[in-house]
């Protein structure tokens, strides 16, 4: 890999401490280079969406160190994590996640919302990542009136916002027909094109199959990893 | 490329907008809710308000009587003897230094007034026939509604002035001159009629005449029933500690010294007495509204878990969630407390208008009771605001919708 990895984890582990204990994750080890699209793919149940959560530092590993941004999520508090998530992490959720009440431009405005910055700059640079989105036109209308695809739309822009060092997707067609799941694909790419680090989860093989590496998974252990076959 | 990580931080105008999000978005519920905080500050304001306006009313009524009236009159009760003060009483007490006026007043015991002699003497009316000095309606602050008090010439001659009560009974409405009232035996023409006295409502049942008409026409012993005293406001006290003495030197036990005043005083003490009653049940009123904001605040927390969850992925961290809701909270009942404070203050307005007195709404109510409000909301919005703050983010994220 070219520069040094954006996110990497090594030999992460994940249980719950249920009974019997609910091991989640057994030993997961990739990295994400800068300006990379990847998918993680695999069926419901093999552990995609607590490796998300680990990934985009809402939760700690069991065992093994995750680094983003050339942190050690380790040695960072609570707080720090949140900072973390402020400045480098941005997410797309499969139920958009989205508040009702405001405008796309406000909802938007809303991912550099625990920076500090002021509404007046983030509500021009959420225009900005709008019109990458391809919702310049819907500014102003509030989420509730905005379809499906629309709505992800303005998803994806709102993690885009701040530029972060990551993009975490979970799931970002889940809730859209085939036609717009496609279109939405389509604007990942052109993003990721544009130079913007993107991971997507997904249970969805055909959408894994367009980018240009996937990591499988299955009863929380990676299958198999495209890039594997690539001289490291 | 590890760069050192920039703090999270929510510029203090974004809490306000955050803290306004679940208001806006359930306006009813937030109605409702600012509501039973609304009612419990209006409660205690207007409670306040209406008793600091009937005190005020109260001390302008003082202050137009003056507290400085003294009532003397002989006692009555077993082993008092005679119950008569002695005839020169009111000259000794004019005697102590500080004393201002005196006022005589002798009740004529056996005449009684009617409206015509045609009327059994049994039907008095109740009402009383008193001799008086001319500088009674002075001394007593009392007003002439109709005609004219007595002077030295009518207060000589047959002439007699009611009190409001009195007139009433006897069918006198206006003065004309011309009215009679059989008195005693004989007519005496009606050349008054008098306001309500506040001082002296027993006056105001009374039908009153000259002391040298009374001496004249009634055979009126002139012996003092009661002596109206006005005293230097500065030495009733010690005023009131020689009055017995003086006025009746070998009984002063039979002396009865009041001031009729420290009636009102008591009246309004009684109404204290139900102020604070009021102001409890204010609190409790406050209180339930404090209840209310608590469990609505409870569910919304339950309700916008997912909120909580996306709010925590874009980078909130624990205290920002908990502000947010605190604020909520805080935001709620400060709505609550200003329209409280704003009601109690239009009750407490339009009721003194209806009594005629001055609206006085104490400072100390309007602040208190916004900060009241607060503390409340405070209170209230802890419990959920750190309930929301601990809800981990995965958890929050994983309730769909």
């Amino acid at each position: 890999m070219p520069s040094d990895p954006v996110l990497s984890l090594h030999n992460v582990t994940k249980e719950y401490p249920t009974t019997p204990v609910v091991r989640a994750l057994g030993g997961v080890s990739f990295a994400v280079g800068e300006g990379e699209l990847v998918a993680v793919v695999g069926p419901s149940g093999s552990g995609k969406s607590t490796l998300l959560h680990i990934m985009g530092t809402l939760d700690r590993p069991t065992s093994g160190e995750v680094t983003v941004a050339g942190h050690r999520v380790s040695e960072l508090s609570d707080r720090d994590m949140s900072s973390l998530r402020a400045h480098h992490i941005g997410f797309v959720f499969q139920q958009f996640h989205l508040l009702s009440g405001y405008t796309a431009l406000d909802n938007v405005a809303d991912g550099l919302l625990y920076t500090g910055m002021r509404l007046r700059t983030r509500r021009e640079m959420a225009e900005v990542a709008l019109r990458r989105a391809g919702m310049g036109h819907r500014l102003d209308h509030v989420a509730t009136k905005l379809s499906g695809g629309e709505r992800q739309r303005v998803a994806t822009a709102r993690a885009l916002i701040g530029n972060p060092s990551i993009v975490l997707a979970d799931e970002p067609t889940g809730n859209l027909d085939s036609k717009t799941s496609d279109s939405i694909v389509e604007l990942i790419e052109e993003l990721n094109e544009a130079g913007t680090t993107i991971v997507v989860i997904t249970h969805n093989l055909d959408i894994a199959r367009q980018f240009p590496r996937s990591v499988g998974l299955r009863d929380g252990r990676i299958e198999y990893d495209t890039s594997w076959g690539e001289v490291a | 490329m590890p760069t050192t990580l920039q703090p999270s931080s929510l510029h203090p105008r974004d809490l306000g907008r955050t803290a306004t999000v679940g208001l806006r978005t359930r306006r009813l519920r937030t109605a409702l809710s600012a509501l039973g905080i609304m009612i419990g500050i209006a409660a205690m304001v207007g409670v306040l308000g209406l008793s600091e306006s009937s005190k005020s009313e109260l001390l302008a009524q003082l202050d137009r009587l003056g507290t400085n009236l003294l009532t003397v009159e002989a006692g009555t009760g077993i082993g008092i003897g005679s119950g008569e003060l002695p005839v020169e009483a009111a000259a000794m007490i004019a005697q102590i230094g500080p004393v201002e006026t005196t006022t005589v007043v002798s009740a004529v015991d056996e005449a009684k007034v009617y409206r015509t002699d045609y009327i059994p003497e049994g039907q008095t009316g109740g009402i009383s026939v008193q001799a008086v000095d001319l500088n009674l309606l002075d001394t007593l602050a009392g007003t002439v509604a109709d005609g004219q008090w007595l002077d030295a010439a009518t207060g000589a001659y047959p002439t007699a002035v009611l009190g409001s009560v009195a007139a009433e009974r006897l069918g006198v409405t206006e003065v004309t001159g011309s009215e009679q009232v059989w008195l005693g035996g004989r007519w005496f023409t009606v050349i008054g009629i008098l306001q309500e006295f506040e001082l002296a409502p027993d006056l105001d049942r009374a039908a009153m005449v000259g002391l040298e008409a009374a001496a004249d026409f009634l055979e009126d012993d002139g012996v003092p029933t009661r002596i109206l005293v006005r005293v230097d406001p500065d030495q009733v006290d010690a005023v009131m500690g020689v009055m017995a003495a003086t006025a009746n030197p070998e009984n002063p036990e039979e002396v009865e010294v009041a001031r009729p005043t420290d009636a009102l005083e008591a009246k309004e003490a009684a109404d204290d007495a139900l102020t604070a009653l009021f102001l409890g049940l204010g609190a409790v009123a406050l209180l339930v509204g404090g209840v209310g904001i608590a469990n609505v605040m409870v569910i919304s927390v339950l309700e916008r878990r997912s909120e909580i969850g996306l709010r925590r992925a874009l980078g909130a961290t624990k205290r920002h969630v908990a502000s947010q809701f605190l604020s909520e909270a805080l935001l709620l009942s400060g709505i609550g407390g200003v329209g409280g404070v704003l009601l109690g203050a239009a009750v407490t307005t339009a009721y003194a208008a209806i009594k005629g007195w001055d609206a006085l709404i104490p400072p100390i109510a309007i602040g208190g009771g916004v900060i009241a409000a607060l503390v409340i909301g405070a209170v209230a919005g802890l419990y959920p605001a750190i309930r929301a703050a601990r809800m981990s983010p995965t958890e929050a994220l994983r309730t769909a919708g």
